[in-house]
């Protein structure tokens, strides 16, 4: 069979798994600390000792609607806790806590912005999720075009409803589903290393964990991976979650298969789940890998579809950079659920869903968009500034006294220098929004130049002066004095013959001699000339030098 | 009592709850069992058509605690009744599975 004749259109859900940014865990107030010693930060309720109550923890609700209602789900007035049974070391109660039947959030969407150029240089790589057109997008050496799978096919494929948000999504963006979001408690660690025993520290179980289950509207891995990225982003930004991949506070695990169009008809390979990715780069990887290996496995096998081949679970071998088969626990997947005795329901009202609502505000995607526009920064300078909620807090209060763009330049530049030497964010620098305003209104009128503007805002972390008195005191006050501009730039050209000689008569390097002419003048006086001036006298003393010669 | 609980149903509990009964035992839960489930079958008989289903037999609702910790137990007193202990870790038959969801 000839590769290249088939049609691949990878199909992609995710599974994520989140902790939450809480101090205690989600039933019990233990403190969560992670590298903590093995089996210090427990107690009776997360040991899964008899006769315990466990109480939930009101933050981690919080978090966890907050971030469904970032996701458009519909928020469940009423939810209950179910008992999910399996035996594991790592889960001292025999059950981990879970939400069954009624999910906190279900039924929403979250944007992923998706590479133009990428998607449209990998004809082969996916359909559209709803709403665009199949066509016009290059097929494989032109074989088996025509295939009409409209919007409504590629809806109907995952069986889903139609979505509330139907009509044009923008350009760039994937609309991916989210058909559950629910809270639950994570399980402790197992360590194999010793032989004969495994190890087992709890420190870790009952850390609440938001897990978040998508529809399968991601087509490449290149999608998933951006998925994950944006929705990091979303959670740090809400302070949902700290989302370290680090500490393995986000883990992913993608189901994939493909559809494969061949001779007029389509072949689905049976779906993989992908366990327990903890990188961003393991998630793309593990995909691209998985449909390679479909599509190849489907070619040895046509039996290799989705009806004669049950589901399968692989784990992800990071070394190796291939995913392997894990022993089916079809039996084992027997949960038994049923509702917690020990813990009574949630009922949300409207009041508590509003102060909820608010906390989330504007979200990164939308903010980056308006403040780009409204503040004259880069779409990239924008997220920057956006990585850190507060950041972005304060450069709008800045933005509002000062001179936005300069602001931004100001940000990205010397501000973001200074807060990561010291390991920490712009707005834990904490400098007031006044004084960030007044450093960048007083560079973009030409009170100060860039140079010494950085040399200012270094001045401003050990002092609560205005940065315009800073400036007066260490003589940084641009000098737009003429008389004394034209002093500096006679000293320059006398100093400096050759390059005077080279600005006048060397054709090729005249403008560097100019340049040069201009970086002696600054440094004369002392980066305080204005570079304007400078550069209106150096003009005029040239031009009046070529008229005597 | 004839069999609510069949042999196979009680194997594959045991399975389950990784736990290997005798044969012997299987034959003696599945008639214990079948006779406590019989037993809790009389509930069966009360009329319960008008009553709304619940999720709780208690009528309440959104009951929380502050995100504030207490000061957990340590190591010594968390493995106090460990069948077997390694350093700070508890200690058990060695694990094969892969990693459990």
């Amino acid at each position: 069979m000839d590769r290249s004749k088939l049609k691949i259109r990878p199909i992609i859900g995710m599974e994520i798994h989140v902790q939450l940014a809480t101090k205690t865990k989600l039933f019990c107030a233990c403190p969560i600390e992670f590298g903590a010693p093995p089996n210090s930060r427990v107690c009776p309720v997360c040991l899964g000792m008899p006769g315990v109550l466990p109480v939930l923890n009101r933050t981690a609700y919080e978090h966890a609607v907050r971030t469904a209602i970032a996701l458009k789900c519909e928020i469940a007035r009423f939810t209950k806790w179910d008992r999910k049974s399996y035996y594991y070391p790592d889960l001292p109660k025999n059950y981990q806590i879970s939400q069954y039947d009624l999910p906190l959030g279900f039924d929403g969407a979250f944007d992923v912005p998706v590479d133009d150029a990428a998607v449209s240089n990998a004809p082969a790589d996916g359909a559209p999720a709803d709403g665009e057109p199949e066509g016009g997008r290059p097929t494989d050496g032109g074989s088996a075009s025509g295939r009409p799978e409209s919007g409504v096919a590629a809806g109907l494929r995952t069986g889903r409803s139609p979505r509330k948000t139907s009509g044009t999504e923008s350009t760039g963006y994937r609309r991916v589903g989210i058909i559950r979001a629910h809270l639950e408690e994570d399980a402790g660690k197992n360590l194999h290393e010793k032989p004969g025993i495994t190890q087992v520290d709890l420190n870790r179980t009952g850390t609440p964990l938001l897990e978040i289950v998508t529809e399968p509207d991601l087509a490449s891995a290149d999608e998933a991976y951006n998925f994950c990225v944006e929705l990091q982003r979303l959670v740090t930004y809400l302070g949902a979650s700290e989302a370290s991949m680090q500490k393995g506070q986000m883990r992913f695990e993608p189901n994939v298969n493909v559809a494969i169009e061949y001779d007029g008809r389509e072949y689905r390979t049976p779906i993989a789940e992908v366990k327990n990715l903890n990188s961003f780069k393991a998630v793309r990887d593990a995909i691209r890998y998985e449909i390679e290996r479909q599509v190849s496995e489907w070619m040895a096998d046509p039996d290799y579809v989705i009806n004669k081949r049950p589901k399968e679970n692989r784990g992800w071998d990071d070394v190796r950079g291939v995913t392997e088969f894990q022993r089916g626990k079809e039996e084992a997947h027997d949960y038994r659920y049923f509702p917690d005795p020990d813990l009574v329901p949630v009922e949300v009202d409207d009041a508590w869903i509003e102060s909820m609502k608010d906390s989330v505000g504007e979200l990164p995607l939308e903010r980056q968009a308006r403040m780009s526009s409204e503040y004259g920064l880069s779409s990239a300078d924008a997220a920057t500034i956006l990585a850190d909620r507060a950041t972005a807090d304060l450069f709008e209060e800045a933005a509002e006294a000062g001179h936005p763009p300069t602001l931004g330049k100001q940000f990205i530049s010397f501000w973001s220098a200074h807060a990561n030497a010291r390991n920490t964010t712009i707005a834990g620098l904490g400098i007031d929004a006044a004084r960030l305003g007044e450093l960048s209104k007083i560079t973009a009128d030409g009170l100060v130049n860039a140079t010494a503007a950085a040399i200012i805002a270094e001045k401003m972390l050990s002092s609560s002066d205005t940065p315009t008195a800073i400036a007066q005191r260490e003589g940084l006050i641009q000098t737009r004095d003429e008389g004394q501009v034209q002093a500096w730039v006679e000293e320059a050209f006398t100093k400096n013959e050759k390059a005077v000689q080279d600005a006048l008569a060397n054709p090729k390097k005249q403008q560097q001699a100019r340049g040069f002419l201009t970086g002696q003048v600054m440094k004369i006086s002392g980066g305080k000339a204005d570079p304007k001036v400078v550069g209106k006298l150096i003009e005029e003393k040239l031009a009046k030098l070529s008229q005597d010669l | 009592m004839p069999g609510k609980i069949d042999d196979a149903q009680v194997r594959h509990i045991a399975m389950l709850s990784r736990l290997k009964p005798t044969e012997e035992e299987v034959r003696l839960f599945s008639e214990q069992l079948s006779t406590i489930l019989a037993y809790f079958d009389q509930l069966s008989e009360v009329d319960t058509t008008q009553v709304p289903p619940t999720a709780h037999a208690l009528p309440v609702s959104n009951v929380f605690r502050p995100d504030e910790p207490h000061v957990p137990f340590g190591p010594d007193q968390a493995l106090a009744n460990a069948p077997r202990r390694d350093g700070d870790f508890f200690a058990v038959p060695k694990v094969l599975d892969q990693e459990s969801a």
